[in-house]
């Protein structure tokens, strides 16, 4: 029992750290991705390749004044913010990121707790969420503000739909609700994934799901809750300072969670693509060392002045990691942990591309969408799902 | 265990319902209601009925309720004025509701006499499956017939609202 609280404080602790890490520093990343689309460097003065960037902008919004306008209604004004940080950080509980890990004689999960009504846990939480943009947009006492929480609300009560259905359907191939079972029922090979897996390969309820979650994390082409053109900053136009980083972080928060979630579902979780004897376990590698040679050629070009010790520097430790990624004691853990995380950073990867591509929806454009293709699609979906299960077995 | 966590929820619901009639602002009662409606969700987790406990958040509280507080800011609703309250009002509003509920309490011991005592966690048929298997074989009938039902709500809803255009 003691030892239960301690590991479980570990985990959690740990969880959080990493978590709100990764949340700094995919801000990095999308600024940087965005960049290199629009053909221009990105963040380059703070720290090598903008590196400390993350950190410069912490500390410049934990200083900055914060302003608190007149007739907001205080409680719910203070309260929103709080809302939908903490709602959006909790559906991290129950996402699993690898199988048991043996640390010293104990053994626990890679995750914080296993529900085993997991998925529509994360389901409920992430429907609570839109409370936190609509109230922020209400008690803000400004109609730029107010119509961007209307929008946030209908819009993520619209998109909820097609994206409740979308679950429904790999759920009916792996017939559970908890992640952790979820996940395994998937191992094997790509093509035991819900995404591939007979009767019904589930790559249209992938595609309406990832749309949908586009929509539920207020993301381009979707971000109509601060269309920067016509409201201005939408729900948060009246909050400054460590308010305004929370609905980022809550943001951020929830663009992991959808991405989890795509990845447990649909795409076997922390289970490497194909078997070991086939030579996955050499992937990774492979990967990081060819990372690290190409910085290694990159940084001993004399044309790369400015960059002399950076490039070596990140070569070397890429080297130093596909060097332990072949060590045998931490291959058991730290092989899914690497699958699961190349997975969900994929999908982060596409978030960021489409927002360097895709212009914004029309408001009567993301509503017809939904209504009158996405939903319907989703219940053929899961229709013909339920038919080739039923018929199946 | 068990029996503190009841108490608090329990206590934190009945709370909130008193303060979704006291608010005068719709915005502050709404935000009561969701309170009622998560405190209950917690009372169903306490006794096993796992799949209800999720359902009542995901619909309740996540999707009815912000159907309501949309309706309240698009209409923005202000405090609703206080009218002074009639005498016969003030002086038979409270024994009435003791009355009332008293009336209530004698109906329900008659009603369902108490077999047993209940214990937290002595009920297992709360999850997905379960609830699954028996509103598809059981309760098949009425399932259908109440999906039914809301179907030609959400038509006739349509109906009232459908407006020609010119």
């Amino acid at each position: 029992m003691d030892s239960f609280i301690v590991v479980s404080l570990i985990k959690t602790v740990m969880v959080f750290a990493v978590l709100l890490t990764t949340l700094a520093y995919l801000q990095w990343v999308e600024r940087k991705v965005i960049a290199h689309i629009q053909v221009r460097p990105g963040p380059y003065v703070v720290g090598p390749h903008g590196l400390l960037q993350p950190l410069a902008d912490v500390v410049k919004l934990l200083t900055k004044e914060d302003v608190r306008p007149p007739f907001v209604h205080k409680a719910l004004y203070l309260a929103a913010p709080f809302m939908a940080m903490t709602l959006a950080l909790m559906s991290i509980c129950v996402i699993p990121f690898g199988p048991v890990i043996r640390v010293g004689g104990v053994s626990t999960w890679m995750q914080l707790t296993d529900l085993n009504i997991g998925v529509l846990f994360v389901l409920a939480i992430s429907s609570m969420g839109v409370y936190g943009v609509a109230f922020a947009g209400w008690a803000s006492n400004n109609k730029y503000a107010l119509l961007g929480g209307l929008r946030s609300s209908a819009q993520m009560i619209s998109y909820e739909l097609p994206m409740s259905i979308a679950i429904a359907s790999p759920l009916l191939l792996s017939n559970t609700l908890s992640l952790r079972t979820l996940v395994e029922s998937q191992a094997g090979s790509f093509w035991h994934w819900n995404v591939l897996r007979g009767p019904f390969p589930q790559i249209f309820a992938f595609v309406i799901f990832l749309i949908s979650a586009f929509a539920e994390t207020n993301r381009i082409p979707f971000d109509l809750p601060e269309a920067e053109n016509e409201l201005v900053a939408g729900y948060h136009t009246e909050y400054s300072s460590m308010k305004f980083a929370s609905f980022f972080m809550a943001e951020y928060s929830n663009m992991i969670t959808v991405s989890s979630m795509a990845v447990l579902l649909f795409l076997g979780g922390w289970m490497a693509p194909w078997p070991v004897r086939y030579g996955s376990s050499i992937v990774p590698t492979v990967v990081f060392a060819f990372a690290g040679l190409i910085a290694l050629y990159h940084g001993v070009h004399p044309a790369r002045r400015r960059e002399r010790y950076s490039l070596p520097a990140t070569g070397i430790v890429f080297l130093a990691i596909a060097a332990i990624f072949l060590l045998p004691i931490v291959q058991t853990w730290l092989l899914p942990l690497f699958w699961f995380c190349a997975k969900v950073g994929a999908i982060l990867f596409a978030f960021i591309w489409v927002r360097g591509t895709l212009p914004r929806f029309r408001y009567d454009q993301l509503m017809g969408f939904t209504w009158k293709f996405l939903f319907p699609a989703a219940i053929l979906n899961l229709l013909v799902t339920g038919f080739l299960v039923a018929w199946v077995s | 265990m068990d029996v503190i966590l009841f108490l608090v929820f329990a206590l934190f619901a009945v709370a909130c319902a008193i303060n979704v009639v006291v608010q005068t602002h719709p915005i502050a009662s709404a935000i009561s209601l969701i309170g009622v409606m998560a405190s209950l969700a917690v009372l169903y987790l306490l006794l096993g009925a796992e799949f209800i406990a999720a359902a009542q958040v995901i619909v309740y509280a996540g999707a009815i309720m912000v159907l309501f507080v949309f309706v309240i800011m698009l209409l923005n609703a202000g405090a609703e004025s206080k009218s002074g309250r009639s005498l016969v009002a003030q002086a038979l509003g409270v024994p009435s509701l003791v009355a009332l509920l008293g009336i209530l309490a004698f109906f329900v011991q008659r009603l369902f006499p108490r077999e047993s005592a209940t214990h937290f966690g002595g009920f297992t048929g709360g999850t997905a499956k379960a609830v699954g298997k028996a509103l598809f074989t059981t309760y098949l009938l009425p399932f259908e017939a109440t999906s039914i039902l809301i179907l030609i709500a959400i038509v006739g809803a349509i109906v009232l609202a459908y407006k020609e255009m010119d």
